[in-house]
């Protein structure tokens, strides 16, 4: 690959794009929440700052930015620091690796849609949300705080499991896909191709599995507010605080963008191909991004949904779900996956 | 009829024990079901009053502040007669009678008057006693929005006659009304 000044540019152009959008798009998220709880329980939410309450999220952020920077009577003041710091640069980190669209034609090069194509990038998400992890365990046991322990305990404990089922659904996925490349799993999704069409039970798990890896009701434990006062959180206050609630939001955004990247086509849409050759690049693949967006817009309404609907598991039923129902399924459905693959193996072993 | 069959109110079910089924026992269904009845209240209409824009409308029989009444002559009513202490559940009238003198006419309708007249509104519950009690049509509450408001101390919510009594010029208006109707 030939690195010049044109590509540094487009690259950081590139980046700092997704960063923004996932920046505002997490402080939308705040927004939307409240605004889809209202309507849930047949509320109007928040509507005093700007037309429909769309200054909320900064009025939220500039209330969190004056409130009192409280520390903790805790033996490590660095931890305490260093907690909301990793749970926000994970969150954001994930998005690196998202194709948001194929390619646009501009100044005469062609400028690929994507932060970066690396051939592991599912592995990358999956490494990088397991460090995810860390952000709220340090910062739990850095508050010096019994619930905020206990919090820290539960979230590392179902992160742990949950990462397991997802990783094992998402093998069926790949040995089908035979590639780790987003950019190429998205390519092989042209048209209606969608992954979801063929790995139905993969999706479920992986679905159900990102709901806890976000810790979003049903599953959100670490911070149940009846038991453990604001679990892991408990002892921050201002922005510190901020970080931690925005990072969930971040993460929501992104394991959205990854459902409908690995499962609903990413930025395909019926008739993309056809866009592309007859009407234009630029039109196309612009268009392509709206489709993406529609998706991941659905899809953080389906997480908020989702929460409004369902009451949290108990701890003992959280970990019965995970570890002897999804981790068997999604072996059962690895298993299944082998078998159509190979059917014609099969067949000729059998000497049909 | 038996006994495990009458039912008065004609809503009674059986507690059943059965076994769940597997589809049952798989929890999407229901799942599934609820996420539709979340998303039926998401286009259902409001309730939500827009407080200072919309105002929530008052009962007819709504009871606010109360007010000592004047004639239309600007007399005051009341004649300490002591009804509406005694009939207050939440004893929170008291008052102290006083003789009229020759110059208080003008004043006071009768010859008893309450020189003294407090409600203590942190007592009052706002029931409307003390208006039906009144033989002298003295005490009413009125249908004003301003229940009580907040202060710092105790004393401040114990209402003399200063606050209660109707002011001199709304009860000549009051009575320029009547003549004109």
């Amino acid at each position: 690959m030939m690195v010049d000044g044109a590509f540094i540019i487009e690259k950081s152009v590139v980046i700092v794009v997704v960063f923004a959008v996932t920046m505002i798009m997490a402080m939308y998220s705040t927004w939307a929440e409240r605004k889809v709880a209202a309507f849930l329980q047949d509320r109007v939410g928040p509507n005093r700052a700007g037309w429909g309450g769309l200054l909320q999220p900064l009025a939220d952020g500039m209330k969190l930015f004056s409130k009192e920077e409280f520390f903790p009577n805790t033996p490590n003041k660095f931890l305490f620091v260093v907690g909301p710091a990793i749970a926000m640069s994970t969150a954001l980190m994930t998005s690196a690796v998202i194709p948001w669209g194929d390619k646009l034609h501009v100044f005469g090069r062609d400028v690929i849609l994507q932060a970066t194509d690396i051939n592991i990038a599912l592995l990358y998400i999956f490494g990088v949300l397991s460090v995810g992890v860390y952000g709220i365990m340090i910062g739990g046991w850095a508050s010096n705080n019994k619930f905020s322990l206990m919090g820290a305990v539960r979230a590392a404990s179902q992160m742990v499991s949950y990462e397991v089922a997802m990783g094992l659904s998402m093998i069926a996925l790949l040995m089908m896909t035979g590639t780790m490349s987003l950019k190429e799993i998205s390519l092989q999704q042209q048209g209606m191709n969608w992954n979801v069409f063929y790995q139905p039970l993969s999706f479920l798990i992986f679905l159900i599995c990102s709901f806890a890896e976000t810790n979003r009701t049903p599953f959100d434990l670490a911070e149940c507010e009846s038991e453990l006062i604001g679990g892991y959180h408990t002892e921050y206050s201002s922005m510190k605080m901020g970080f931690y609630l925005f990072a969930e939001y971040a993460s929501m955004f992104t394991s959205a963008t990854i459902i409908s990247v690995l499962f609903f086509g990413g930025y395909n849409y019926p008739g993309m191909q056809w866009m592309v050759e007859n009407v234009g690049v630029n039109i196309g693949n612009v268009l392509g991004m709206v489709a993406l967006f529609a998706k991941v817009c659905f899809f953080i309404f389906f997480y908020m949904w989702v929460r409004w609907t369902i009451p949290r598991f108990r701890y003992d039923q959280l970990m019965h779900l995970g570890w002897r129902i999804l981790i068997p399924l999604s072996i059962v459905n690895i298993m299944i996956t082998g078998v159509v693959i190979l059917r014609h193996q099969i067949a000729a072993y059998f000497g049909f | 009829m038996s006994i495990e069959t009458i039912s008065l109110s004609g809503r009674k079910k059986m507690v059943s024990n059965k076994e769940m089924t597997f589809w049952e026992r798989l929890y999407l269904v229901a799942i599934v079901k609820g996420l539709f009845i979340t998303l039926k209240h998401l286009f259902r209409k409001k309730v939500t009053i827009h407080y200072p824009e919309q105002v929530r409308e008052m009962s007819p029989v709504y009871r606010g502040q109360h007010q000592l009444k004047r004639d239309e002559q600007g007399r005051e009513n009341c004649t300490a007669c002591g009804l509406c202490a005694l009939s207050c559940p939440a004893e929170a009238i008291t008052m102290k009678a006083a003789e009229r003198k020759a110059d208080e006419k003008h004043l006071y309708r009768e010859e008893k008057y309450a020189s003294i007249y407090e409600i203590n509104m942190l007592r009052c519950i706002f029931c409307g006693l003390c208006e039906e009690a009144c033989p002298k049509d003295a005490i009413y509450l009125t249908t004003s929005k301003v229940l009580v408001p907040s202060s710092y101390e105790r004393e401040d919510f114990i209402f003399g006659k200063d606050r209660l009594v109707m002011p001199l010029d709304v009860a000549i208006k009051n009575a320029q009304l009547n003549n004109a109707n």
